[in-house]
């Protein structure tokens, strides 16, 4: 039932194995004598590859087989929603009357801000949010602009000295404290409870009149709901705090719950995940921000508005001013905005439910204890007795993509697991298969895995006691 | 058996559909959604679906409104041919559809891309570290700013930026400051490079960075670096520049005038005029390696005894270290540093030091032109160019630039009488329609 699987390798005869370096194949070395600059202002020479296209198109062809993708197989990364990525929005992306550049006048670029301001519409809509910024280049760039929205909205109320903590869950993606941590925030630890969730008592003790926010995922990284979810909303909102919704996880919320209606003042969408734009091998994303009609004023510049079909820029009044140099990445919220468009509500609300009906399958099928449950769009299985980052290894060789290791740090081998809408039944059986297959290998064999990909275990540790980060220092 | 409807991407068949609910014991789907009633959202975004030729037809239509115009703008975001290698190679799928490169010996192909990127800049730069990738350069610049709070932690919370900095990229450093408690404050400039001699009555031993760029946003080429890297060291601020890897293929090497960080956007390669979507550059020395923000890719061997790669020195990374992590950057821009080591390989040493040669001839050759036009004077600054430049104009350059986009073409208007024009190969073509425009208007 498994997969069988090998990835491709290049091994240069000439190069103890490797595919070579660029810099291995051929360097050429050209003087800047006949740059017209005076030689203070110059460099005297550049050294670079020197390659013909023949000869490039064949190395990155060799290295994109070297390498594994969505289309390749399953790819059930917790918490990354790496669902399929359809193909028509690249080529949408790619329509040349929307590479424009981003200091075209308002006038000459009606289309690009028309769907813009569509896009702010449609993630409202989606999230039950009254406004929306599409700036914030990813989902951490969306965490910092909230907590840049929370520190301006306390600051116009006085309360600027007053609030210094973020209070955040200990299964929280620690992306949460770092951009608490960037915003100039104490971070406040919540401990889970018991059956993984958000325990009152603890919240009431982490709460206080110094809470800035509380940032939480709903479903939780665990796949977990948290129900009293109404309860959270205003024991927070009673100590004047605001609420933050980390999006990572609405993949298992679309047309069941918003965040807007759960109580929630800001959010993030994580539009490469959602709204299934290509991770691109870890970016570009986008991680528009969605905010209550109180924190509108706040926003970062600019917004785009409407009036009698012509749209227009404008700077909200109180803005924080702004989270990336333009407005953010474009070619990615335009695939989003043309996968929205290909769901429609039916979609999305289907999306959703097969994310849903996938992971719970999955982890019905599984050997290993996946404490708590149900599951939303993903699980936290235990590995028990064995490595998580050894099964992650031995997974390789079945061909399938494993999970999410070792976090949360609560669950013992944790195995995040998130199989998305996209896998077939047939596909989450393989999968399934292989994850029990490894459930029951001997720990000699996880160790020496991986096997069958492009290279054999790789010695991480070593790499970090001696880092060597170009080609110029393995020359060394 | 047939498929749910739906989702069009997902593959159920309502037969496994049943097994599967069958399989976890559940009535139907909506039974798997552990949501209270009071949360429960039953009512409709109202948004219709629509096929793949409607979306097309549709995106298309509305782009459509956007007026077909030759652009003369710069000002950060440069446009430059992009090979046609680079999008064949770059979209399969196997580099477009992946995640960040957790499992290394799944993900060689671009982890080996990525090391060859971060070289590539270690070369144009002179220093020794380049990180694979940050936002933009308006992020690139506030991570060097919590860089430089972090290596002088004991005392000092002044950062020194020259007035002439895009105004963007000075609000983001600025959001990035605050939080570490920093202050953003300018130091004046001279015919569009640093007065070096404010500067050095500005600098104290409060300033932990000191910022400049090189071409400047005027487009002018900065003469000074070394003075300006002397004053950083002496009073040990960070001495960080802002440029782009064009520039970086004939300008000083930044290491070679004392920088210590180089950010910048470099999309310029790889990337065509996207709506400003960038990459941000982030290059730095030894010294401040376990302070570097973002992701490193560093070489190693496999359990075989061969080369192999992987994301290293993790530690300072927000998954392990959290809230004490160096950045909270997570998704970067790793496929754009993809398509810039493929755009910078494609051209080699020579083709982009030809390609920067243009940059320094072209902006010059143009302000000749338009300077013979009466009613404006080009280039308004008396320095070496790169790229673009500052023009006078008798006339309102509101009105110019109006008049211009009648005739078809867009560029900058810096105030009631300045205007600024940038020419690279993309627009060289139209460089006598342009001239033609301007004698129409400016007169």
């Amino acid at each position: 039932m498994t997969l069988h699987y090998d990835q491709a390798r290049w091994e240069d005869p000439d190069s103890e194995g490797y595919e070579p370096l660029l810099s291995e194949k051929n360097l050429e070395t050209v003087s800047t004598d006949d740059v017209p600059l005076p030689d203070d202002l110059k460099r005297d020479s550049l050294t670079l590859p020197d390659l013909t296209e023949p000869e490039l198109a064949r190395h990155y062809t060799r290295l994109s087989q070297m390498n594994y993708g969505v289309e390749s197989g399953p790819y059930p990364l917790g918490s990354c929603t790496m669902k399929y990525n359809p193909k028509f929005t690249e080529d949408v992306a790619a329509l040349p009357s929307g590479l424009v550049h981003p200091d075209r006048s308002e006038a000459s670029t009606q289309g690009t801000l028309e769907l813009l301001y569509d896009l702010q519409d449609y993630l409202a809509r989606i999230g039950g949010m009254d406004a929306v910024t599409l700036q914030p280049p990813s989902g951490a760039a969306g965490e910092f602009t909230g907590i840049l929205l929370a520190s301006a909205y306390h600051g116009a109320n006085g309360e600027a000295d007053q609030r210094t903590e973020v209070v955040i869950p200990d299964s929280a993606h620690g992306t949460n404290f770092a951009s608490a941590a960037l915003g100039g925030y104490d971070v406040v630890e919540l401990p889970s409870g018991d059956d993984g969730r958000v325990e009152i008592e603890a919240l009431d003790a982490a709460l206080s009149e110094q809470t800035a926010a509380l940032m939480l995922t709903n479903p939780n990284t665990l796949g977990l709901f948290e129900r009293e979810i109404e309860e959270i909303a205003a024991m927070v909102h009673d100590v004047g705090g605001l609420l933050y919704y980390d999006g990572a996880n609405l993949n298992a919320l679309l047309g069941r719950a918003r965040p807007g209606d759960m109580g929630f003042d800001i959010m993030h969408y994580n539009v490469h995940k959602t709204f299934a734009t290509p991770h691109g091998g870890g970016g570009p994303g986008a991680g528009p921000v969605g905010v209550v009609s109180d924190l509108e004023p706040y926003l970062p510049t600019p917004q785009v508005r409407e009036s009698d079909g012509e749209y227009e820029f404008f700077e909200p009044e109180e803005s924080v001013g702004k989270v990336h140099g333009y407005t953010g990445n474009w070619l990615v919220l335009i695939k989003a905005y043309a996968y929205i468009a290909r769901l429609g509500d039916e979609g999305l609300g289907d999306a959703s439910a097969k994310a849903v009906l996938n992971a719970n399958y999955l982890a019905s099928r599984l050997e290993y204890e996946i404490p708590n449950g149900p599951f939303h769009h993903e699980f936290v299985a235990s590995a028990g007795e064995q490595d998580a980052a050894d099964v992650a290894k031995r997974m390789l060789d079945y061909g399938v993509h494993p999970p999410t290791t070792k976090w949360p740090e609560f669950v013992p081998e944790a195995l995040m697991t998130e199989p998305t809408e996209v896998e077939s039944k047939r596909s989450l059986d393989q999968l399934a298969a292989a994850f029990n297959a490894v459930a029951g290998e001997d720990e000699e064999t996880l160790a020496s895995a991986p096997n069958r990909t492009s290279a054999r275990r790789i010695d991480q540790t070593s790499a970090a006691r001696n880092p060597r980060l170009s080609w110029q220092a393995i020359d060394e | 058996m047939s498929r749910t409807e739906g989702s069009p991407f997902a593959p159920h068949t309502a037969e496994e559909v049943d097994e599967m609910l069958s399989a976890i014991g559940a009535e139907d789907e909506e039974a798997l959604f552990d949501i209270p009633e009071a949360v429960r959202f039953d009512g409709e975004f109202g948004i219709e679906a629509r096929n793949e030729r409607e979306i097309r037809d549709e995106v298309e239509r509305v782009l459509g409104r956007n007026d077909d115009l030759t652009e003369f703008l710069g000002r950060g975001h440069y446009d430059h041919y992009v090979p046609s290698l680079v999008d064949h190679v770059a979209d399969r799928q196997e580099f477009l559809t992946s995640y960040t490169q957790y499992q290394p010996e799944l993900t060689q192909g671009f982890l080996q891309a990525l090391f060859e990127y971060q070289s590539m800049l270690v070369e144009l730069t002179g220093l020794d570290v380049a990180n694979c990738s940050m936002h933009d350069a308006a992020t690139a610049l506030g991570e060097a700013a919590t860089l430089a709070k972090r290596v002088r932690e004991t005392s000092g919370d002044r950062i020194l930026v020259p007035d002439l900095i895009r105004e963007g990229r000075r609000s983001v450093l600025e959001n990035y400051a605050d939080g570490a408690g920093l202050a953003v404050e300018t130091y004046p400039t001279d015919d569009a490079n640093a007065d070096v001699e404010a500067l050095s009555d500005a600098v104290d031993e409060d300033v932990v960075m000191v910022y400049a760029e090189n071409p400047t946003v005027r487009g002018t080429i900065e003469e000074r670096l070394g003075e300006i890297g002397g004053l950083a060291d002496e009073n040990d601020a960070m001495f960080v520049l802002g440029t782009d890897p064009v520039a970086l293929s004939v300008l000083s090497r930044p290491a070679d005038v004392g920088v210590d960080v180089v950010v910048g956007d470099a999309a310029t390669l790889g990337l065509p005029t996207s709506y400003g979507m960038g990459l941000g550059l982030f290059a730095t020395r030894e010294a401040f390696l376990r302070q570097v923000p973002g992701r490193l890719v560093g070489a190693g061997e496999d359990g075989a005894g061969k080369r192999a790669y992987t994301l290293t020195l993790q530690t300072r990374e927000q998954h392990i270290r959290r809230e004490r992590a160096t950045s909270n950057i997570c998704t970067n821009q790793a496929w754009v540093a993809l398509r810039t080591a493929m755009h910078a390989a494609s051209l080699g040493a020579s083709g982009l030091v030809d390609l920067a040669t243009d940059c320094l001839e072209r902006p010059t050759d143009l302000a000749e032109r338009l300077d013979a036009i009466d009613g404006v004077e080009a280039p308004v600054h008396d320095r070496h160019h790169f790229r673009e430049f500052v023009a006078r104009t008798d006339r309102s350059a509101h009105e110019i630039r109006a008049g211009l986009e009648v005739r078809g073409f867009s560029i900058h208007v810096i105030d009631d009488d300045h205007v600024q024009l940038c020419v690279t190969e993309t627009n060289a073509g139209a460089v006598d329609d342009l001239v033609a425009a301007v004698e129409e208007v400016a007169a």
